[in-house]
Parts: structure tokens; C-alpha cells; sequence
């Protein structure tokens, strides 16, 4: 069975735009809200697949940016909320409800870490990378545990959502386009970067770094920026997250969330444009329907991650188009 | 004599106890197509990564272009002007004919900053990429993932790569290896062509295409440059043939 995978790839986006369109009109409103979820974890795999699967760097701790993302939106909502300054040193502010600014705030600093710890890990490659990335990633959950003056061990609960100029975000199908149309937008964004010389050296340095040393490409600083770019939008989807949710906690900082997402991307297919998408939706869909018969749901999650592994080292995607292409 | 395009000074290297190079003096000039031979374990591959980067010497310096890049990093070594080949094929194997040779274009446009246009669809890189894949004779090829190329086609597309850099030498690490006799006939005329546009350090083991090549042949053995001189030279000298040449000649 050979699908084209432009004709997947569209397949995928209308069937998550189609769903809570459908509950829309017979009035599910959890269903939209199933349907936000897996569009912001597939955007947070998304970012991770920039540095995972085309530059073959399996960074064990993007939870950390997609905690970043979710705790600048909680700090500035919650000064927004509370009427407290915000005390920078430099300036003080008195946080923001707005979602662009918030946005921006989280892409920022996600990309500033990403930055920092890029600079340290990189060195690395291979197990040595994971482990040094899961470090990372604990320092700032435990970071977070021990950070009072944002909830600690219990995290922040905003009580409203925040604002998007022309939408009440609060009613559930505006809130799912809004983070639909991010996706998309990334998801362009994404298949743009990886035709590009950026991503053919960055894919090539992952196939052989000799070969692009020899050209006279730097590989370190290649990753950089594809580690920091990955790092932005994980970090907006986890502003979303935050928002769907309108709660922030150090979970979103878990090795957990960061072991989730590499889940979501080689049960879709590693490096594929819609392979975060594909595995974000199998994702949510499990946890919904095996959740309600039994706690132990994880248990057919790792069955399906074993066959994938075993038999289907391109993913869903690589399955359905009959092309491997299938790397780390 | 024309000037030496690249030229090592005293290159020294040891790992432990093991001398990999010692006392290496060698340059390559303008139009020629220098060899160097040696039995296995003589130390040529060592001798190359100080060359190109990747290993860093004990002593000695190498200099490019009359410019000393012993502290260059490979990237920076490949950007001033050497083009290396592999023994091993060291090619992005998922990627297609055409991606790898255009890879080579952007390394000599010295950009991979560039995130928007597709990089198929940049016209200079194009005509870069082909114009290299032409003349190795691959252009046909182009679609074609590596993985699925001969061996033989994987040695050309090597030195297609190593064309599109534009380089001002190039260091060729047993580009024949493995290559049939035909194949090697082919290579032979082709890189007989090749010295007049940049000078060729070749390291190989066919001696049949580096008695044909070479303008002059270093022996390398237990790291020392035992003899060097023109192809004449080294077949009469006793040394070379106790050394290495054994009675094949």
C-alpha cells in the first residue's frame, strides 16, 4: 500500500480540523477541547522534531522549553491577575493578559535556554546527548518544585484565559482554530526549513558529519540554531498548553513530557513533516478511549511504540506512503 | 620550480609509543599530481587528517596558499581551499545524487544561512551541483538516493563533491579503492585532467594509476618519508623496493 504523503498530509489536517467541527455542531465541547490538546502537543513535537529528526539529536529535556513556555504565560497572567508587580531589576511590570505578548515572552526565553544549554550539550551527541539534555531537564523541574513564589510543588492556576484581539478564547472552538492556525503556520514554517540549504546541511550533518565538515559547514553551529528554534516553538506550545489548561505546573517540566513527545514523534515518523501531528492524534485518542476502560492505558501506548519500532521504522507516515526514510 | 600551493613542515605525530608521523615534509605545487605511497599502517591516513583537520599535530605546521591553517578547525581548512576525499565514502546516504553535490556548492558559497528558498530550487546551487555532476559523468544520476549508488558510483560522487568546493588542492585518500579496472581507467584519465585546475595529493595503493599520474611519489613508511622524487626515481630505488615495492616492479 503506497499513499502519497502530500495526500496524508492533508488527510491528517482536515480529519483535526473535521473533528471539532463535527463537535461542534452536535454540541461535545470536550471533544474540542481533546481536539486543542493534540494540536498543541503536536506543535510541541513539532519543535522537537526540527532538532530530533532532521538534525538526529534526541534531546531528552524539551520539557524544559515547553515548561518555559507554559510558566511565562503563568507569571505574567498571574501578576495580570493579581495586580502585583513584577520586579525585573531593569523594569517592572505588572504582567500581561494578552496572548501575543505572552507568546513572544515564551519564544524568547525558550529560545534564550535553548541558546545556553545548546552551547553545553551540543558538544555531545548520541546516549551521551540524551543524558545530558535529561539532566538539563531535571535541573529545571526541580527548579520549579522549589519556586514558591509561583505555586511550587502545586503549580499556578490562572482563572481566566488569556486574550487574543477579535476572540473570546474562552469559548472552546475559538481557542482550537486559534492554536490550529499556529500549527499550521509552524507546520509551513517547518517544511520550508527543511528544504533549505539550513536543513539540507543540518539533515546531511546528522548522516555524516565528516561530509559536511569537508564542505566546510560547521555542524556545531548548525544545530545551535536548529536547537534554539526547536526550543521557540516547543516553548509557544507550551504557552498554549498552559492556556488550554489555565494551569501551570513543574509536570510541564517532567522527563515525562519530554519522553512523551519523543513518543509522539517515532510512533508518526521521525523527521516527517506530519509525523508530530499523526502521533500527537493517536496520543490523545488513546488516552481518551483506553484511559476510561483502565488506568494502565501507558501499557497499549508501549505495545504500539514496540510494533512501530519493530515493523515500522518510518511511522504511521512511513506505513502509509511505503517509504522507510526512518533515522536515529 | 612554481611555488607550492600546500606544503607541510616537520609534521609530527605520535599515539603512545606509536609514531603515526615524523619529520613529514611534503608540498604540492601547481599542475602536478604528487603520490604518496606506503605499505599499510605507514601512517598516510594520519598524515592527511593533519593535513585536513581532525587531527591535531604534534609539531609542525602546514601551510596553504603560503597561509599556515594548523590551527584551523576542518570547516575553516575546506573554506580556505582543501578538498578532501574518503577512502570510505562519507556521503549523506539518505539524500539523493543531486542533494550531496549541492551540499558541497553551499559549503563553497560558504552558506547554509539561508531558510527560506528550497535549496533545489536555488539556481546557483544547481548549476553549481550539475556542472560537477557532468563532468564525473553522474548527471544522470541525480535523482538517485546514495544508498542505492554502486560503490563505484559513490567514489565519483566523492569527487564531485570535492569539485563543487572550487578548491585550490585537493587530497584524495584511495579514490581508486575498490574500483574495478575499468572504473579505475576512467578515474585515471579523469583526474589526469584535473591537476592543471588544482594539484592533487593523491594517497592510493593502485600503483598502476599512480605510476601513471604522479609528477612525483613520496614513499611514506612507519610515518617517515622514506624517499621522494619523480615516479623514475622511486621505481629504481632500492630502498623503496625493499621497503614496500616488493619484486612487483
Amino acid at each position: 500500500m503506497r499513499i502519497e504523503e502530500r495526500f496524508v498530509n492533508a488527510t491528517v489536517l482536515v480529519g483535526l480540523l473535521g473533528v471539532p467541527l463535527w463537535a461542534l455542531m452536535i454540541e461535545e465541547p470536550f471533544t474540542i477541547t481533546l481536539a486543542t490538546r493534540a494540536v498543541i502537543l503536536a506543535l510541541a513535537a513539532v519543535g522537537l522534531n526540527v532538532i530530533l529528526g532532521v538534525g538526529g539529536l534526541v534531546s531528552f529535556g524539551h520539557a524544559i522549553f515547553f515548561g518555559i513556555g507554559g510558566y511565562a504565560m503563568g507569571i505574567l497572567a498571574f501578576h495580570a491577575q493579581t495586580y502585583s508587580e513584577l520586579d525585573l531589576g531593569l523594569f517592572s511590570t505588572s504582567g500581561t493578559n494578552s496572548m501575543p505578548v505572552i507568546w513572544l515572552v515564551a519564544m524568547g526565553f525558550s529560545a534564550f535556554s535553548a541558546f545556553l544549554i545548546g552551547l553545553l550539550t551540543l558538544r555531545t551527541s548520541g546516549v551521551y546527548f540524551i543524558m545530558i539534555t535529561l539532566a538539563f531537564g531535571q535541573m529545571f523541574y526541580y527548579f520549579a518544585i522549589s519556586w514558591p513564589s509561583y505555586g511550587g510543588e502545586d503549580g499556578l492556576s490562572i482563572y481566566v484565559r488569556n486574550d487574543f484581539p477579535g476572540l473570546n478564547t474562552l469559548v472552546p472552538f475559538q481557542f482550537f482554530a486559534l492554536c490550529f492556525v499556529i500549527l499550521c503556520v509552524v507546520l509551513f514554517i517547518y517544511a520550508r526549513l527543511q528544504a533549505s540549504p539550513f536543513g539540507l546541511a543540518l539533515n546531511s550533518a546528522r548522516q555524516s558529519r565528516a561530509r559536511a565538515e569537508t564542505v566546510g559547514l560547521d555542524p556545531m553551529r548548525i544545530r545551535l540554531l536548529a536547537f534554539v528554534i526547536s526550543g521557540a516553538i516547543t516553548g509557544l506550545a507550551g504557552a498554549l498548553f498552559a492556556d488550554l489548561n489555565r494551569f501551570v505546573s513543574p509536570t510541564m517540566f517532567s522527563w515525562q513530557l519530554s519522553g512523551e513527545l519523543i513518543v509522539l514523534i517515532i510512533i508518526g515518523g521521525v523527521g516527517r513533516l506530519m509525523g508530530p501531528v499523526i502521533g500527537a492524534c493517536l496520543f490523545v485518542a488513546l488516552e481518551h478511549f483506553l484511559g476510561g476502560f483502565t488506568e494502565f492505558w501507558h501499557v497499549f501506548l508501549g505495545l504500539i511504540l514496540l510494533a512501530i519500532v519493530l515493523f515500522a521504522r518510518g511511522g504511521v507516515i512511513g506505513l502509509l506512503t511505503g517509504k522507510e526514510g526512518a533515522h536515529v | 620550480m612554481s611555488e607550492a600551493i600546500l606544503a607541510t613542515h616537520h609534521l609530527q605525530k605520535r599515539f603512545g609509543a606509536v609514531i603515526a608521523t615524523e619529520d613529514v615534509s611534503i608540498d604540492l605545487r601547481a599542475g602536478e599530481i604528487h603520490a604518496v605511497i606506503g605499505p599499510n599502517g605507514a601512517g598516510k591516513s594520519t598524515l592527511i587528517k593533519q593535513i585536513c583537520g581532525g587531527i591535531q599535530s604534534d609539531d609542525g605546521w602546514v601551510e596553504l596558499m603560503g597561509r599556515d591553517v594548523s590551527k584551523l578547525n576542518t570547516q575553516k581548512r575546506a573554506r580556505a581551499g582543501l578538498a578532501r576525499t574518503f577512502q570510505i565514502s562519507e556521503l549523506a546516504m539518505e539524500d539523493s545524487v543531486l542533494e550531496n553535490v549541492v551540499l558541497g556548492a553551499m559549503g563553497a558559497k560558504g552558506s547554509p544561512w539561508q531558510f527560506w528558498r528550497a535549496a533545489l530550487k536555488t539556481p546557483h546551487l544547481i548549476e553549481r551541483a550539475e556542472a560537477a555532476l557532468e563532468r564525473v559523468g553522474l548527471l544522470s544520476e541525480s535523482e538517485t538516493r546514495c544508498a542505492q549508488l554502486s560503490h563505484g558510483q559513490r567514489r565519483q560522487l566523492e569527487v564531485a563533491v570535492a569539485l563543487t568546493l572550487s578548491p585550490r588542492a585537493f587530497i584524495m585518500d584511495e579514490p581508486m579503492a575498490g574500483l574495478g579496472a575499468e572504473g579505475s581507467k576512467q578515474l585515471t584519465t579523469f583526474l589526469d585532467g584535473l591537476r592543471a585546475e588544482a594539484p592533487i595529493l593523491l594517497v592510493e595503493h593502485d600503483m598502476d594509476a599512480v605510476f601513471a599520474l604522479a609528477d612525483r611519489i613520496s614513499v611514506l613508511v612507519y610515518g617517515k618519508i622514506i624517499a621522494s622524487g619523480t615516479p623514475d626515481e622511486i621505481r629504481a630505488s632500492g630502498e623503496v623496493r625493499d621497503a614496500y615495492l616488493g619484486d612487483t616492479l
